[in-house]
């Protein structure tokens, strides 16, 4: 079989109304799979979902270490600690920690590239509007504010490693100052800013909203569809964006309501 | 039977693909509720024709929904508020007297409108065309039922090949996206056991060619909302699946030379 038979498209219509004619047209080029994959909105749906799921094992985990909080500074600074020597004395101290950051700093530059590139497909392919106003029917507000939600937990995100690991904009705390590896009252320190947490809890709730059109997504472009399994995917996805908004506001508020203190 | 009355239509109206459109209005003062909505249009342009003037172009033929023709964005609706329903089967006695009902043409750049409310879907068989044939015997007819079909799959197969084309899903769809449409054609034919020769090709090919002229799914599900058949968002993940497969299975055809 020759290539032409196999990997078959049609010439991008040019917008004129010339007349449907023959099948197989032009090639695509041929490129190594992955960018081949790529190239394609539905690979790029393929990257979403995969950066997706990297990013929502992180923000699980993240809630669930976090949650150390409430077991006092000894518990959460020993966690801490634990994180930055996995696998030590395997590893160099740091190593796997800094492995994992940089796969997961790989994973929003990919999952914000596919969105972006997506975007922009999609504007084209609309390029005049509906004049009217659209009655949707099952789209929600969350599927429709996906890139906005998205850009908001992006800054925040952005605010927040300023905030607790480099420390930056945590000099302005009730009492002292940033001191590296003294995780517990860091966070302590920033989240009595009520500012800051007001800003923490809105980002979280918007990241929520986020996890739960983008989970049930997941199964969509990844076609994990089966039909005995289906009804679970929306509750899989309110299940767990709920759990991992509960989990990271109840720190804020335990914070201000002095459950968590320095 | 009843009459509707004083009914206000905002039609869009357009000369051809480049011109600038714009809404204009007609009232309708009465019209029975046993009309459907094409026959409600049929009636203001018999009015306009009569005053010389240039009738509203709509697309329509078979008027009982299987042929797919007929389109319409009624109230930011595909189809009109009634769900799994095209618009010739829409009638009039879902609207009430006084309504203000907006009449838009399906909007997207693979869908230029030809004039006024009438689009041109070519692009739709350019998807169904790039999928090619399926393997079939030929010589003499083949008996009945020679290859065995589980009737789930047959069901399956069924519920797929119920859409009609009418581009209802890409109207709907915020991103302008043909997965729906595309998404039934390959199911429909992938998960037949006479479908099975081509299925990988036919899965890449529907996908590039969609992909060349629509937008992106993000997963709205407002093309299976505003679908006439209710076709199930189950085939853009079907569509997914095969097409993933098909980058891999496609290649290593190939490399066996």
């Amino acid at each position: 079989m020759k290539l032409e038979d196999m990997a078959q498209t049609l010439r991008k219509s040019s917008g004129s109304r010339a007349p449907v004619t023959g099948t197989a047209i032009a090639v695509r080029k041929k490129r190594s799979l992955i960018l081949d994959i790529y190239s394609t909105a539905v690979g790029k749906k393929y990257v979403m979902a995969i950066s997706g799921i990297a990013m929502m094992g992180f923000v699980f985990f993240h809630m669930i270490g976090n949650l150390k909080m409430y077991l006092g500074a000894v518990e959460l600074n020993h966690y801490a600690e634990f994180l930055r020597s996995l696998l030590y004395p395997l590893a160099p101290k740091g190593s796997v920690l800094w492995i994992l950051r940089g796969g997961l700093v790989a994973m929003l530059a990919l999952h914000l590239h596919a969105a972006w590139s997506l975007t922009v497909l999609n504007h084209q392919a609309r390029p005049v509007k509906y004049q009217s106003p659209r009655d949707y029917e099952v789209a929600n507000f969350a599927s429709r504010t996906m890139r906005y939600s998205g850009m908001i937990v992006l800054s925040f995100l952005i605010w927040h490693l300023l905030d607790l690991t480099f420390g930056v904009v945590n000099t302005v705390g009730t009492d002292g100052t940033y001191v590296k590896g003294e995780v517990y009252a860091n966070v302590v320190q920033s989240l009595d800013r009520w500012p800051v947490s007001v800003f923490y809890i809105l980002a979280n709730l918007l990241l929520g909203m986020h996890l739960r059109h983008g989970a049930w997504s997941i199964f969509q472009s990844l076609g994990w569809n089966n039909p005995r399994f289906n009804s679970w995917r929306w509750t899989f996805a309110t299940g767990f964006a709920l759990v991992v908004v509960i989990g990271n506001i109840s720190f804020p508020i335990a914070v201000l309501a002095g459950i968590v203190k320095v | 039977m009843k009459y509707l009355t004083n009914l206000k239509l905002k039609v869009w109206r357009q000369d051809g693909p480049n011109a600038v459109g714009n809404f204009e209005t007609h009232i309708v003062e009465s019209v029975s509720d046993e009309a459907s909505f094409l026959e409600m249009l049929d009636q203001l342009n018999e009015r306009l024709i009569g005053e010389n003037k240039d009738a509203v172009v709509f697309d329509h033929d078979c008027r009982e929904g299987i042929c797919g023709t007929c389109s319409l964005m009624i109230n930011g609706r595909a189809h009109g508020p009634q769900r799994a329903t095209t618009t010739c089967q829409l009638h009039m006695r879902t609207f009430s007297s006084g309504d203000e009902i907006v009449i838009e043409p399906w909007r997207a750049a693979a869908f230029p409108i030809i004039k006024d409310l009438m689009v041109d879907r070519a692009s739709f068989d350019r998807i169904v065309e790039s999928g090619g044939f399926i393997t079939a015997p030929t010589g003499g007819a083949p008996d009945a039922n020679l290859i065995p079909v589980p009737k789930p799959v047959a069901d399956a197969a069924m519920d797929s090949a119920a859409c009609i084309g009418c581009g209802a899903c890409v109207a709907a769809c915020p991103n302008g996206a043909a997965n729906l449409f595309t998404g039934a054609k390959i199911a429909h034919l992938n998960v037949l056991p006479q479908g099975q020769a081509e299925r990988y090709k036919r899965a890449e090919a529907m996908v590039n060619s969609m992909d060349d002229q629509f937008g992106s799914c993000t997963n709205h599900g407002e093309c299976s909302a505003a679908c006439p058949k209710e076709i199930s968002l189950d085939v853009i993940a079907l569509m997914n699946a095969d097409f993933r497969k098909s980058k891999s299975k496609n290649r290593k055809a190939l490399s066996r030379g």
